[in-house]
């Protein structure tokens, strides 16, 4: 591995975005720095997925500018810059039929430009190991289930072999099991291989779990980034995510808490701690 | 156990490998038998006499405009539809035949019968240079900037399709009848049209285009898999786009001005070899299209000069079998 450098993997220097007359971004300033896993949380709409689209080059900013890697994303050649950063997006569409092994050796275009030496084929075999696709290497991805696709899609983005990885919802179509198992094999990536992640998750609790700084957006500012534990906080939360959400710990780890309200017996806003009985008929008028 | 796994998995590979051959093998023995065929069969001049080969030499012509035509339909084909990412569209979506009709029509309307003496090599540069030159304009000016939409684009080209067809129906109802009629003759495609003083410029220009694909076969394979992944993989994707368009505009521009329009036969060919090749890359896809376009085209012309006496109606067999095949995927995909 080459040294690590002392500057910051990702920089956004007054960075923005609109559609139309609406303000979608910005101006954002952020520093990531090398390594580890960098969760953006917020509300919908908040701006994250955007964000990170700009930063993968797959969207234009209006203004500002973009570095990763000590590249400027808007104006580095794109080979160069496929070897620094990788994105995963959320959907992934094509009319292609592929296997999955065929799926994985495209990470590698950047670097052998279709023609795949024996390096490559070692780094696909790594890949395909590390997602456990080994036993559906030959399959068709047609023929694959939700999770088992998006694994493949991961599969290809670390083949890519990118100091940066940028995943969009990795864990939409994900059932518990896979989505933790996911969320494990990224924190090995970042552990063992030494990639810097920043992943779009919807889930705060995988952040808290997993994340090693969270960066917390609304209405397309930063409002709160820190570690897990500075952000992991009922009124930090609720704030966010404009919602009443509670902080539990267990075994250790923080989770937040939202899926209902509960009823506090002293000192709590009253409105919130109505009788069960009136609980359905309020969920509805919701 | 391992290694039973591992040679389960690798199956459906191997299948799909065996397929392909097969059908680049059906396709490349059937173009060879049909164009012997069309060389052979009939031949008025018993063998050995020098006349022979000289009706030999001359449907030599008919056989090079078809594996021309089919060359440049087939390639044009599968290249638009890995730029839209879409597998029911086709090049004359985006106005190429509506366009062709148009410079016709107008030739025809301007000049009147005069027209049609206006032949060679001069009139086809003219044509094909006027329809890239609509096409690199149009693609240039839709995909600068910040619309770079390829929905636009077809929309555009549809709406263009319709306005020209418009002018061209306007100006046909002011013909002489005799004027229409020459007109006409030139509207549906016709191998009967093929000029041999076109034909080394055309495979010329075919040849380069070939090989200058041929070369970005991989980055094509790539563009394939859509907008964002392509852009991740490095891949400058407003540029590769573009410039394929424009090879699909050349090669489109070609084979209408050699004989017509021809709007289902592209893609008739295209879903037949999508069939064959189960694993996408156009390292497999361009050759097995090129072969299959060969096979049925030269196919349609030996069956209905031999078999039915009617070698002009080629064309309209063609595209009303690739309209029927164009339904068929249509409906399917939509029951789906």
């Amino acid at each position: 591995m080459s040294t690590t450098p002392p500057a910051p993997m990702i920089t956004l220097d007054a960075v923005a975005k609109g559609y139309g007359s609406t303000r979608a971004l910005g101006p954002v300033d952020l520093e990531i720095a090398h390594g580890g896993i960098t969760a953006l949380v917020g509300p919908n709409g908040a701006g994250k997925s955007t964000m990170l689209t700009i930063i993968g080059r797959l969207l234009g900013a209006d203004a500002g500018a973009v570095r990763v890697g000590g590249l400027d994303v808007a104006t580095a050649k794109p080979r160069e810059l496929a070897k620094v950063v990788s994105i995963l997006k959320q959907e992934n569409h094509f009319v292609a039929r592929l296997t999955v092994r065929q799926l994985v050796a495209f990470g590698r275009f950047p670097h052998s430009q279709g023609r795949l030496a024996a390096s490559d084929h070692e780094a696909i075999d790594e890949a395909v190991a590390f997602l456990d696709l080994a036993h559906l290497e030959h399959r068709f991805l047609d023929e694959l289930s939700g999770g088992q696709r998006q694994r493949a899609f991961v599969a290809m983005v670390l083949a890519q072999d990118t100091e940066v990885l940028l995943l969009d919802e990795p864990l939409s179509n994900l059932d518990m099991r896979h989505a933790a198992r996911m969320m494990q094999q990224l924190r090995d990536a970042a552990d063992v291989l030494g990639k810097t992640i920043v992943l779009v998750v919807h889930d705060v609790n995988f952040a808290s779990v997993y994340a090693d700084r969270i960066i917390a957006l609304a209405d397309g500012e930063i409002v709160a980034s820190g570690t897990p534990d500075e952000i992991m906080r009922p009124e930090v939360l609720s704030r966010v995510f404009d919602t009443p959400v509670d902080v539990v710990e267990h075994a250790g780890q923080r989770l937040a808490v939202y899926y209902r309200p509960v009823p506090v017996p002293t000192g709590s806003d009253p409105s919130r701690s109505e009788p069960t009985a009136s609980e359905p008929t309020r969920i509805e008028t919701r | 156990m391992v290694e039973i796994m591992s040679r389960a998995g690798r199956m459906p590979r191997a299948a799909t490998r065996t397929r392909r051959h097969l059908g680049a093998i059906i396709a490349g023995a059937a173009a060879l038998a049909f164009i012997a065929g069309i060389l052979l069969v009939d031949n008025p001049v018993p063998f050995g006499l020098p006349g022979f080969w000289i009706i030999v030499e001359s449907r030599a012509v008919a056989v090079a405009t078809i594996a021309l035509v089919a060359i440049c339909q087939a390639m044009a084909t599968v290249l638009f539809h890995t730029a839209t990412g879409n597998r029911i569209l086709t090049p004359s979506i985006l106005g190429f035949d509506a366009l062709y009709a148009l410079m016709q029509t107008a030739l025809v309307f301007v000049f009147g019968m005069a027209a049609t003496q206006v032949e060679g090599p001069g009139k086809i540069v003219v044509q094909s240079v006027a329809m890239m030159l609509f096409a690199t304009l149009l693609y240039g000016w839709l995909f600068s900037g910040r619309r770079q939409n390829l929905h636009v684009l077809l929309l555009v080209g549809v709406v263009l399709g319709v306005g020209f067809g418009s002018v061209s129906t306007f100006m046909q109802r002011l013909l002489t009848p005799s004027e229409f009629d020459v007109l006409a003759s030139r509207l549906h495609g016709s191998i009967g049209n093929a000029n041999p003083e076109v034909l080394p410029w055309a495979a010329l220009l075919v040849a380069l285009i070939a090989v200058v694909v041929w070369r970005r076969r991989r980055v094509l394979d790539v563009l394939a898999l859509g907008r964002d992944t392509a852009v991740n993989l490095g891949v400058a994707y407003r540029r590769e786009v573009v410039g394929l368009l424009v090879v699909v505009a050349a090669l489109i521009a070609i084979s209408t001005t050699m004989i017509g329009p021809m709007t289902f036969f592209g893609f008739l060919v295209a879903t037949l070899t999508y069939q064959f090749v189960r694993a996408d890359h156009h390292g497999a896809v361009l050759p097995l299209a090129v072969l299959i376009g060969l096979a049925s085209l030269t196919g349609a012309y030996f069956v209905l000069q031999h078999v039915f006496y009617a070698a002009g109606l080629v064309t309209v067999v063609i595209e009303f079998v690739g309209g029927l095949a164009f339904l068929i995927v249509i409906l399917r995909k939509g029951l789906r």
